[in-house]
């Protein structure tokens, strides 16, 4: 036991004197998750609207200068017609412009039914869905004066929105599960696989095993330093999550930790495989990052939906890790369900694991002889 | 130097249907130093990982230390020391730093270790440099270190594969004389390597070729069994008997 915590020590020594390693393993989760927070979840303040009035009556006007006394809008433009539309989105400076239909006021008070569009710019998915959100619940708000002061049946207006967008960003968070699936799954793979290769590389392998220390313990030595960071990192991503931008996590944080553990075994376990099947560093971190980044990225809806992949992708993501690791965790900060909703997902991922750990033993053993 | 401290017997290692060790036999005593010869492909290395617990032998009989190595590996484990061509230290630990890793892998007390530790930097004028990290030591110097490290557990045996790779003369020299330091201490001394003149360094030689030992003597009786002026001749004259003599530097 003596023999291995030396070990072990000796693996933090590497992780602590090597300044890279360490930006690896504690700034980019950080840097990430600022970056995608604020980046994708900015609230809107001053965002450019303009107004095509085609009705230009005391309703039209009472809407317009709710959304702009609302203070998240600044009118950009009146326009004349419908062929300015894509000159002012195409300036820049407005995120969305709002149509009044002819005699919206008239249509409203006499047949209590009303029609406006709201024509977003999709270049930007992310402000575009939160400016259309705002100006949909600011003549939601200004609906329900109306029908209050009215006394026929509800008027209604009934707003358009015109825009191709991702229902998934709907969420502003769903970024923090992400982010955890891929920083955990590429530090766990790349440092394991790239810290075993690099014993090889150097020779110090060759030492190690023929020395007393069984390779058993000489890979639990290797990898447990990245278990206990992956941890802390784990924690440190949900404080962020929590403090920065206020998204708790609904669940259980006790089941989530625990799936936390399994996936960063999995990783670990993956890693370990790597460095089996590669022969120098940059073998290692070529595999990694190629063979981890991008379809963690792209594939484990993460960004991009599966649901909405054709038949050969959404056959590919069954067979990516993070696919699972991300339902799983999605589920318990966000939705704050619990194991019994979630025990498919990790059986999948206890499966995978013994796979590249039983797979990890035999290429291992074939090195050996 | 009678006692007997590596024991092969009729060692035979098959991979597939290449016999890499051809019935190899020859032992090792005491506190000798065995040089352990043979060109590339010629099965040095499998033997060497037979010989340190690494891999286990198709048939035959082989005692390293005391302990048989197909049973006990472990045990053998413990009683060798182990160093190769790469040096074997870890270059972003300091000199006590993996001083202190290898004293603890091979389970030596923490005292022992520094007690250890402080003798070999006075031994090697090291001193300054015991908080230096291995990354800012000269070549000569890590060599030296990873030689001593290899022994600091005061193993009955200790494997050298090659270890004087890429080094200038002088401190081949310098290396030379910690290998008969060790040996005078009763450490036995098995190492392989490219250099001829090395070779006559050792107590004795042995020269494999094809996976058999073709030769094994003391340098000076192989010397006037084969009729030749240096190792490297008698070398040549195994390796490739048609070939005549020629002025070939080795390594």
């Amino acid at each position: 036991m003596k023999r291995f915590l030396g070990f072990v020590k000796k693996e933090f020594l590497h992780i602590f004197r090597d300044p890279r390693t360490l930006f690896l393993l504690f700034g980019i989760p950080a840097v990430q998750i600022l970056l995608f927070g604020f980046v994708v979840s900015q609230d809107i303040r001053n965002a450019g609207v303009a107004f095509l009035d085609l009705s230009k009556d005391e309703v039209t006007q009472k809407l317009t200068d709710r959304i702009i006394s609302s203070g998240f809008f600044r009118q950009t433009d009146n326009l004349l017609t419908y062929n300015d539309i894509d000159k002012v989105l195409k300036k820049g400076k407005t995120k969305a412009i709002i149509v009044y239909e002819d005699n919206f006021g008239r249509n409203l008070l006499e047949k209590g039914k009303a029609s406006m569009s709201i024509i977003a710019d999709g270049s930007e998915p992310n402000t575009a869905t939160l400016v259309t959100n705002y100006i949909m619940a600011i003549t939601v708000d200004f609906n329900r004066e109306i029908a209050g002061n009215s006394a026929g049946s509800g008027s209604l207006i009934t707003p358009e929105v015109r825009m191709f967008y991702n229902p998934e960003l709907k969420g502003h968070f769903m970024f923090v599960p992400g982010v955890i699936t891929l920083i955990l799954i590429l530090i766990c793979a790349l440092m394991t696989s790239v810290t075993i290769t690099r014993e090889k590389e150097f020779g110090t392998m060759e030492v190690l095993l023929v020395s007393p220390l069984k390779p058993l313990q000489i890979i639990l030595g290797k990898v447990m330093p990245y278990f206990i960071l992956s941890l802390i990192n784990v924690i440190v991503i949900l404080i962020l999550s929590w403090f920065v931008f206020g998204l708790p996590v609904k669940g259980s944080i006790a089941l989530l930790l625990a799936e936390s553990m399994l996936y960063i075994l999995m990783s670990l376990s993956l890693g370990i495989l790597i460095s089996t099947v590669s022969k120098t560093m940059q073998q290692a971190i070529f595999i990694s990052l190629i063979g981890l980044m991008l379809p963690t990225i792209l594939l484990s809806g993460f960004i991009f939906p599966v649901e909405n992949m054709p038949a050969v992708y959404r056959w590919l993501c069954t067979i990516i890790p993070p696919r699972y690791f991300i339902i799983i965790i999605k589920s318990i900060m966000i939705k704050g369900t619990g194991f019994f909703y979630v025990w498919k997902e990790t059986l999948v991922l206890v499966v995978m694991t013994l796979i590249f750990i039983g797979l990890s033993v035999r290429n291992f053993k074939i090195r050996l002889e | 130097m009678n006692d007997i401290v590596i024991s092969v017997r009729n060692l035979v290692k098959k991979f597939g249907d290449f016999v890499a060790n051809d019935n190899l036999s020859f032992e090792v005593y005491s506190g000798e130093i065995f040089g352990f010869l043979g060109a590339n492909g010629a099965g040095k290395t499998t033997a060497l990982r037979i010989l340190s617990g690494l891999s286990s032998p198709t048939s035959g009989e082989v005692m390293v230390a005391g302990y048989d190595a197909k049973k006990e590996p472990e045990k053998i484990k413990k009683n060798i020391g182990y160093m190769c061509q790469k040096f074997s230290l870890y270059e972003d630990l300091t000199v006590k730093e993996n001083t202190m890793l290898y004293g603890g892998i091979y389970g030596m007390s923490l005292p022992l270790i520094k007690k250890r530790t402080a003798e070999l930097m006075e031994k090697l004028n090291f001193s300054d440099y015991e908080n230096k990290l291995i990354s800012d030591l000269p070549l000569g110097m890590k060599q030296k270190l990873a030689f001593s490290v290899a022994v600091l557990h005061e193993p009955k045996i200790v494997f050298l594969d090659e270890p004087t790779g890429g080094v200038d003369p002088v401190t081949r020299r310098q290396f030379w004389e910690m290998i008969y330091e060790a040996a005078s201490r009763g450490i036995t001394v098995f190492v392989t390597t490219h250099y001829m003149d090395e070779a006559e360094y050792c107590d004795r030689i042995s020269i494999m070729s094809d996976g058999k030992i073709v030769a094994l003597d003391t340098p000076a009786n192989l010397k006037k069994q084969y009729n030749a002026e240096t190792v490297e001749e008698v070398f040549i004259k195994i390796a490739r008997p048609d070939s005549p003599p020629s002025p070939l530097k080795g390594g």
